[in-house]
């Protein structure tokens, strides 16, 4: 379980962040949706603890993040973010490997390797494994970088705009597979998410955000409608039911 | 042009294909043991070049009164042991400079390190003029990391820096420094001295003084310990600290190391231009930028490209000598012009 528990980050006079509290049970797909600037990434890199907040707690299992030693809560969470370096030169297989690194330092243990496998084979990166980073598409590099976080083994992982720069069906595909890794997996999974209509097709929880603020909480289907999305995001969006699901149709 | 230009300041960025060709050939184990094979062909050879004519069957006469004999061991091996472990330690100490700042044209020698190192030596001589060696070295040792620091410092402030104008701020932060050391070297009349700081010359390398330089090489060893912390630091802050990986811890000791090894080499060899950057950048350009993997060749690379280079400063005017700093310099610098422009170009 996440807890966050009144948690305020600002930089300078802004506050990014302010008085969050929020409760992220085990399991499933929590998307966090909410306009440029609200405060989304900010939170999820204080639960990542890659990001100090200026008040406030966040526990993973009962262990505060900020206090935790690195290595401890690197076996527990992890935290993938958008602008991932791919100007190092280091194979698939060598970044996914890093995944292991909490564990074994870096000394692979059979154990360690069985697990590098499995990453390769469940994103279906098997024939890049030997190729460098900087000569995959925008999709498969995407796909490796997951591959090192599936790797890294954690109950709990955070994504961070994770369909960026990612074509339609790419996007797509991702989507799915973080879905895919809950439910197999039975990973908890939280993710920060632009386009609403990927977050009210696979997400189980929505939370939105605005100016720092959690302004709305609860199931796809009780958070896009036309009024709650007009109170995140200030625009009349009109919602339509598409395969059992609310589409939001926000281009006219 | 300047849609090439990364607004990232690490190096890598715009590769041109053929920098990759390392994924998909050559063993990188194999191509080490073969480098290895070939320093140690070029050291054994290097021991019998110079102006007394030295052979090996002389060597094995093992008679210490002999002048042959003599020369050997006190001038011969210290020399080839102070190349190959200056050598060895700069290209690795670029290597990981390279690796921590995230940029490819950041070396000691281009961050001010080497510099700070000198005008730490000149403060020491001012003040401390009668002080041992040990002590004057570890002034040296805390200037090139405060140097380095500022350069970091420096550097952080930059929104948006591109990977030229990095380097190119640390030249000129070093410049400055090294312009301070010269001003109050020609003050207290310590040019000399500066001079040998600055450039780097094995020709008075003897048994007794340049022994501190296995220091240097038991840290270059150690680094290979923290190789994989090291890329992990490289790669990104939230990706370290995903990892469980103390960045800050990493980063700063990994600079420190990086300054006491320069201020070491500076104080007993000089300071080799370029050497840092270019050995480095040739390896990861064949073999990647896997520090676990890399750092061995890198080491043995570095020992080589000195070693190589010495012999030439020995042979090129025999039996005089041109100074190795020299030699690297010209070497070392041309190679470095063409890896700007490689980055610079590729992308259009």
């Amino acid at each position: 379980m996440i807890e966050i528990d009144r948690v305020t980050k600002r930089y300078g006079t802004t506050t990014v962040v302010d008085d969050v509290s929020l409760t992220i049970p085990p399991g499933g797909v929590t998307a966090l949706v909410g306009a440029n600037g609200a405060g989304k990434s900010t939170l999820l890199s204080i639960i990542g603890r890659t990001l100090r907040p200026e008040a406030g707690t966040v526990r993973v299992d009962g262990l505060d993040v900020a206090k935790t030693p690195g290595a401890t809560l690197a076996r527990r969470l992890s935290i993938l973010r958008q602008e991932n370096q791919v100007a190092v030169r280091i194979t698939v297989r060598e970044l996914v490997e890093f995944g292991r690194f909490p564990y074994s330092g870096g000394r692979l243990t059979r154990e360690d390797l069985d697990h590098v496998d499995r990453a390769i084979e469940y994103l279906q990166l098997e024939q890049f494994a030997n190729r460098p980073l900087d000569r995959l598409s925008g999709g498969q590099r995407q796909r490796a970088f997951i591959a090192m976080v599936l790797c890294q083994d954690t109950d709990y992982m955070l994504l961070d705009e994770p369909l960026n720069n990612l074509d339609m069906r790419h996007a797509a595909q991702t989507m799915t597979l973080i879905r895919q890794m809950a439910k197999d997996l039975q990973k908890t999974i939280v993710v920060v998410i632009h386009d609403i209509n990927f977050a009210a097709f696979h997400a189980d929880r929505i939370v939105a955000m605005k100016d720092g603020r959690i302004v709305a909480d609860g199931s796809p289907q009780s958070i896009i409608t036309p009024g709650t999305l007009k109170d995140v995001f200030e625009i009349d969006v009109p919602v339509h039911e598409v395969a059992g699901r609310p589409l939001a149709v926000y281009f006219a | 042009m300047a849609a090439g230009v990364s607004t990232d300041i690490r190096g890598g960025m715009n590769r041109p294909p053929r920098a990759t060709r390392w994924a998909r050939t050559i063993d990188g184990r194999a191509l080490t043991v073969l480098a290895l094979a070939l320093l140690v062909i070029t050291s054994f050879g290097s021991l019998f070049i110079g102006v007394s004519d030295v052979t090996p069957l002389d060597v094995l006469r093992l008679d210490n009164s002999d002048h042959q004999t003599r020369v050997f061991i006190e001038s011969r091996v210290p020399r080839l042991m102070a190349i190959l472990l200056s050598g060895s330690a700069m290209s690795v100490s670029g290597l990981i400079m390279q690796t921590l700042v995230r940029n490819r044209f950041v070396a000691p020698s281009t961050a001010g390190t080497v510099s700070s190192a000198s005008l730490g030596l000149v403060v020491a001589s001012i003040w401390f003029g009668s002080a041992s060696i040990f002590l004057k070295m570890s002034i040296a040792v805390l200037f090139a990391m405060v140097g380095t620091l500022v350069f970091l410092a420096l550097v952080q402030r930059m929104k948006h820096a591109d990977i030229i104008v990095v380097p190119l701020i640390g030249i000129m932060f070093g410049g400055v420094v090294q312009a301070t050391a010269t001003f109050f070297a020609f003050k207290y009349d310590l040019l000399q001295s500066l001079n040998a700081w600055i450039n780097g010359d094995f020709s008075g390398t003897l048994r007794g003084r340049y022994e501190l330089l296995y220091l240097v090489g038991a840290l270059t060893a150690v680094t290979y310990l923290f190789a994989n912390r090291f890329t992990l630091v490289g790669m990104g802050r939230e990706f370290a600290i995903n990892l469980g990986v103390h960045f800050e811890r990493v980063l700063y000791g990994g600079l420190c190391l990086v300054s006491l090894v320069s201020a070491v080499v500076v104080v007993v060899v000089g300071s080799i231009p370029f050497l840092g950057l270019v050995v480095p950048n040739l390896v990861t350009m064949a073999m990647g930028d896997n520090l676990r993997r890399v750092l061995p060749a890198t080491a043995i690379s570095g020992a080589f490209f000195v070693l190589v280079c010495d012999i030439l400063s020995r042979t090129i005017r025999y039996p005089y000598e041109v100074p190795v700093g020299s030699i690297v310099g010209v070497g070392g610098g041309l190679v470095f012009i063409i890896l700007v422009l490689r980055s610079r170009s590729v992308g259009n």
